[in-house]
């Protein structure tokens, strides 16, 4: 049987975060009453002519220069023409040809323990379109809130004579808009969000027999909203094509929608009469022209990015590469950890927190970790609260979960909650003294040798005290009365 | 007060302004009443702004009550080609698809002239979207030349000129895309200057082709023509392609002798079915230049023939693409009941568009597909650069070259229309200084059997003050401009 090796491309669209639109100075924001922020440029009215935001500029080859990408000396617009009706010029001012801002970079990902080094075609900057919304009837609705709103295009590169690696599994697809997603975030250039589409992806697959030169035919998919839809979309698509192909049949050039509730993808469109798009340069914009002293002192504005911050991690705090990589997925999460790390003496311990019980809590209530409320200062304070003995370790979970709660101070909470650990040793005495009492059977087991019945008493003490008992004072007591 | 204001230029009106002889108001309502007298046959006007004007009249008599210091264009009346943005006063291109447009700003332009002290009198009519040599092409109707009823003014700033030529306006300002302010002010008249693209801002100005779109003044003398380009030119922030050079006095270059002068006079200008009175005129103009102190030499510029192939490869093509935006969506004339957005764009860009801008969006969509970019729009760029290059090359040796406007004199109404080809000639001669970038004039330098005869002077890129001078010196040594048609 054929052995099929799938390739993937990756075009993905990112709003910049810019105070203002990409060609005048309408306010960039999600949502808002329609048609409230626009102008005569943003809709297209006649006469009127684009200003290219600078501020958009220096995003995108500050992305360029982080994908590792060479920066055109000379860039240019272009007019892409179409119809639609959220299109209110006709055309969309995009960049086409040989020198959009950023060319020849990479993004590096690892799979599996396998590290690739995935090719960018190229960094390019546009301009959003409107939003057409369908209404009851047979009427449509405009609003153009949205046209206008600067946009980075980042498409990896497909030419193995280029010399990078390909992407050629949904995990890999997935590991590549994770990483990018990433990027994007530490250079504050993106919110990130899919789900609100600020950040969109269409990948292209195609397969094609292992070891075959040739590209197989693509499909492009399309309404894949988080990073678990770009995996189940891809590997549904790679299947899908398999199964064609093995049935006899052929994959049609296609733009495939991804059918969330059904997990499937389905026809959209045909790609076979390609569409004609008359591009030609920008005749209303002049030519932007890179110096390389700018271009280096964009590089010099550059944050510390994933990679980077990972390798510091683990050398300046002693952390596992996974460890150091898990907290350096996103920025934020980063931050937190360093900032926690400052006021506390053992970064492992901080880095098991972090990338425990707050990570835990930060999934499960389903937010970013810039949302929360807890602070790295409350970290230090539980932690701190926990080396001299007001609270056990099992208590500070309990503390922890109220803190990432409320955003309440630790001492509060122990306060409030009455969590203050029993170190009195007449308290625990009494406590041990009654639990024993009600468990002659297994007083008299212990005694006859069963030792693994201490865990028992322990539990059974923790749970008389409420779990405020010092577990050291309750283990050393019931060794001496159980001997 | 003086009698019949709306004969006088603008700096004869700001003398009398000045002195308090007369006041805005005076003025505009001379103009207006010129409009309402004369302008059913010679029918520049598309809108008539009259209360608008009055009240900007108004307002700077205010002014110079209040002893505030007067404004350089106070009181002046202006009409405006109407593809220039005028806040809720209409703008239709003399289109049909523009129907009840109402800008929300005013164009840069209009600004610049507003609070300079002009008063904005109307809107004039041109060829649909500036597309046309005649006016002819006007959704509306064709305006007239003038001088002779029965002819066009040119075009496609015909209302602009024939407003100047007829004293229905003091100053006019048109828009030059292939020769669209040249061609009409030859046919008419008076003067009509190209400056160098990126002079005066095109915001607000409803793009043609906007790599060749350039607004300029139509004046009934040269020293007008200054005194409106003082106030129009200079860099623009919300025009990314207007340069950010600074801009000289121009009224400073108004010298009367043309000392120094260096003229090119390229022949292959005058071999374009140039008419045989034309070329004396423009020779006699050259030997008056002589007189005043300027040197000249014929030359050569053999690019001026793939002028005009050129234009109409980038012009259309970039034309296909602006008008894209005219499908009924948010402004304008939008075709009722069709199902759905795509029969909705058809049937208003099929009802709204004439033949002319239709032919044009076609052979620009054609121009720009793939597998034809090369051999065509990129090409025509090609061909552009070697235009470009060769007036470089005549501007090492020569300050000025010296051409006629037009290879004719004003036609006659319906006489081209029906031969596209020919009426694209008549363009022949002022599309290499678009294709440049360039700045050209033209002003008056004889006549034929009663029709004006245009010369035109083209500069170098930014060079306008010596333009101005050499249209002056010819201008105070001759008297073509003080003739006025009767109608």
């Amino acid at each position: 049987m054929i052995e099929y090796e799938p390739v993937i491309g990756m075009e993905v669209h990112s709003e910049l975060l810019t105070e203002s639109k990409m060609f005048c100075g309408c306010k960039v924001a999600f949502g808002g009453e329609p048609n409230t922020r626009c102008c005569p440029v943003c809709l297209g009215l006649p006469g009127s002519l684009p200003v290219v935001n600078k501020r958009a500029v220096e995003f995108v080859v500050r992305t360029a220069l982080a994908l590792n990408c060479e920066i055109s000396h000379h860039s240019i617009f272009h007019r892409k023409n179409y119809f639609y009706p959220d299109l209110p010029k006709g055309y969309q001012i995009s960049q086409y040809g040989e020198t959009p801002i950023g060319v020849r970079g990479y993004v590096e990902i690892t799979v599996n323990g396998t590290t690739k080094r995935i090719g960018i075609r190229r960094v390019h900057l546009e301009e959003d379109t409107g939003k057409l919304l369908h209404v009851e009837g047979d009427r449509s609705l405009v609003d153009y809130n949205r046209s206008g709103v600067p946009l980075m295009e980042i498409v990896t590169e497909h030419d193995p004579a280029a010399g990078f690696d390909q992407i050629n599994s949904a995990d890999e697809a997935r590991e590549y808009l994770v990483r990018l997603r990433s990027i994007l975030l530490y250079l504050g250039v993106s919110d990130g969000k899919m789900e609100e589409g600020s950040l969109r992806c269409e990948p292209n697959i195609s397969i094609r027999p292992k070891g075959s030169g040739e590209f197989g035919v693509r499909t492009e998919i399309k309404n894949l909203n988080s990073f678990r839809a770009v995996y189940n979309g891809v590997k549904y698509e790679i299947e899908r094509q398999e199964r064609v192909l093995r049935e006899g049949g052929t994959v049609i050039h296609e733009t495939r929608r991804w059918d969330e509730p059904r997990s499937v993808t389905a026809s959209m469109r045909s790609k076979e009469l390609e569409q004609e798009y008359r591009y030609f340069p920008e005749p209303d914009l002049v030519p932007m022209v890179f110096e390389p002293e700018w271009i280096e002192a964009q590089r010099h504005l550059l944050p510390e990015l994933p990679q980077e911050k990972k390798a510091r991690f683990m050398a300046e705090f002693g952390l596992t590469a996974y460890d150091a990589g898990v907290l350096t997925d996103s920025k934020a999460l980063a931050e937190f950890f360093e900032k926690a790390v400052e006021g506390y003496h053992d970064p492992k311990i901080v880095a098991n927190w972090t990338m425990g019980e707050f990570l835990r809590l930060v999934n499960a209530a389903g937010i970013e970790v810039d949302q929360v409320k807890i602070t790295p200062g409350h970290l230090v304070d539980m932690l701190k609260l926990m080396d001299n003995g007001t609270i056990s370790g099992k208590i500070a979970k309990t503390v922890f979960t109220e803190m990432f709660e409320t955003g309440k101070r630790p001492e509060d909470i122990v306060k409030e909650k009455g969590l203050v650990q029993i170190t009195d040793e007449s308290a625990i005495e009494s406590a041990i003294d009654q639990v024993l009492a009600e468990n002659p059977n297994e007083v008299e087991r212990y005694k006859a040798g069963k030792q693994e019945l201490l865990g028992f008493f322990v539990g059974q003490v923790m749970r008389a005290t409420k779990g405020k008992a010092n577990p050291g004072v309750v283990n050393k007591l019931l060794r001496e009365k159980l001997s | 007060m003086v009698d019949k204001l709306y004969q006088l230029t603008a700096h004869e009106l700001h003398d009398l302004i000045s002195k308090k002889e007369v006041s805005c108001r005076d003025v505009t309502e001379s103009v207006l009443d010129r409009i309402r007298s004369v302008d059913d046959r010679v029918k520049c006007y598309v809108t008539v702004t009259d209360e608008l004007a009055l009240a900007q009249a108004d307002n700077v008599d205010k002014q110079i009550a209040a002893g505030e210091p007067l404004l350089p264009l106070a009181g002046i009346p202006f009409a405006l080609k109407d593809n220039m943005c005028t806040r809720g006063v209409l703008t239709t291109c003399s289109s049909k698809i523009l129907h009840n447009f109402k800008p929300v700003y005013d164009a840069t332009v209009v600004e610049r002239i507003v609070n300079n002290g002009g008063v904005i009198i109307g809107k004039t009519n041109l060829d649909e979207f500036a597309m046309g040599s005649s006016t002819e092409n006007s959704a509306f109707f064709t305006t007239r030349n003038p001088w002779d009823i029965d002819r066009v003014p040119g075009g496609s700033s015909g209302g602009s000129t024939a407003a100047v030529a007829a004293d229905e306006a003091v100053i006019a300002l048109g828009s030059d895309t292939g020769g669209s302010i040249r061609q009409p002010a030859a046919f008419c008249g008076v003067v009509g200057f190209k400056p160098t693209y990126g002079r005066v801002s095109r915001y607000g100005l409803i793009a043609f082709a906007s790599s060749l779109d350039q607004i300029g003044p139509i004046t009934k003398d040269v020293t007008d023509c200054a005194l409106a380009m003082n106030l129009i030119a200079g860099k623009d922030f919300c025009d990314s392609t207007s340069l950010d050079v600074p801009v000289p006095d121009y009224t400073k270059s108004l010298i009367p002798d043309a000392k120094g002068i260096k003229i090119g006079v390229p022949t292959d200008f005058f071999g374009q079915g140039v008419e045989p009175e034309i070329v004396n005129s423009v020779m006699k103009a050259v030997e008056v230049l002589k007189d005043l102190g300027a040197e000249y030499k014929e030359t050569s510029m053999k690019m001026v023939d793939y002028g005009l192939p050129t234009y109409y490869i980038i012009a259309p093509a970039e034309a296909s693409s602006n008008l894209a935006r005219y499908d009924g969506v948010r402004f304008g004339l939008r075709s009722d009941d069709s199902k759905d957005p795509i029969t909705m764009f058809l049937k208003t860009r099929e009802e709204g568009f004439g033949p002319e801008v239709k032919q044009r969006i076609m052979i620009g969509t054609y121009a720009l597909s793939a597998g034809y970019y090369d051999a065509y729009y990129l090409k025509a760029q090609k061909v552009r650069t070697l235009i470009r290059q060769d007036f470089e090359r005549l501007f090492e040796e020569f300050d000025v070259l010296v051409a006629p406007t037009s290879p004719t004199v004003a036609f006659k109404v319906g006489e081209r229309a029906a031969d596209p080809f020919q009426m694209k000639l008549a363009d022949v001669l002022t599309i290499p200084a678009n294709m440049a970038g360039i700045p050209a004039i033209s002003i008056p330098c004889g006549y034929a059997d009663g029709l004006p005869i245009g010369l035109q002077i083209i500069g170098k890129s930014l060079d306008e003050a010596t333009i101005l001078r050499v249209a002056y010196a010819f201008e105070q040594a001759t008297d073509y401009h003080k003739r006025k048609p009767e109608i």
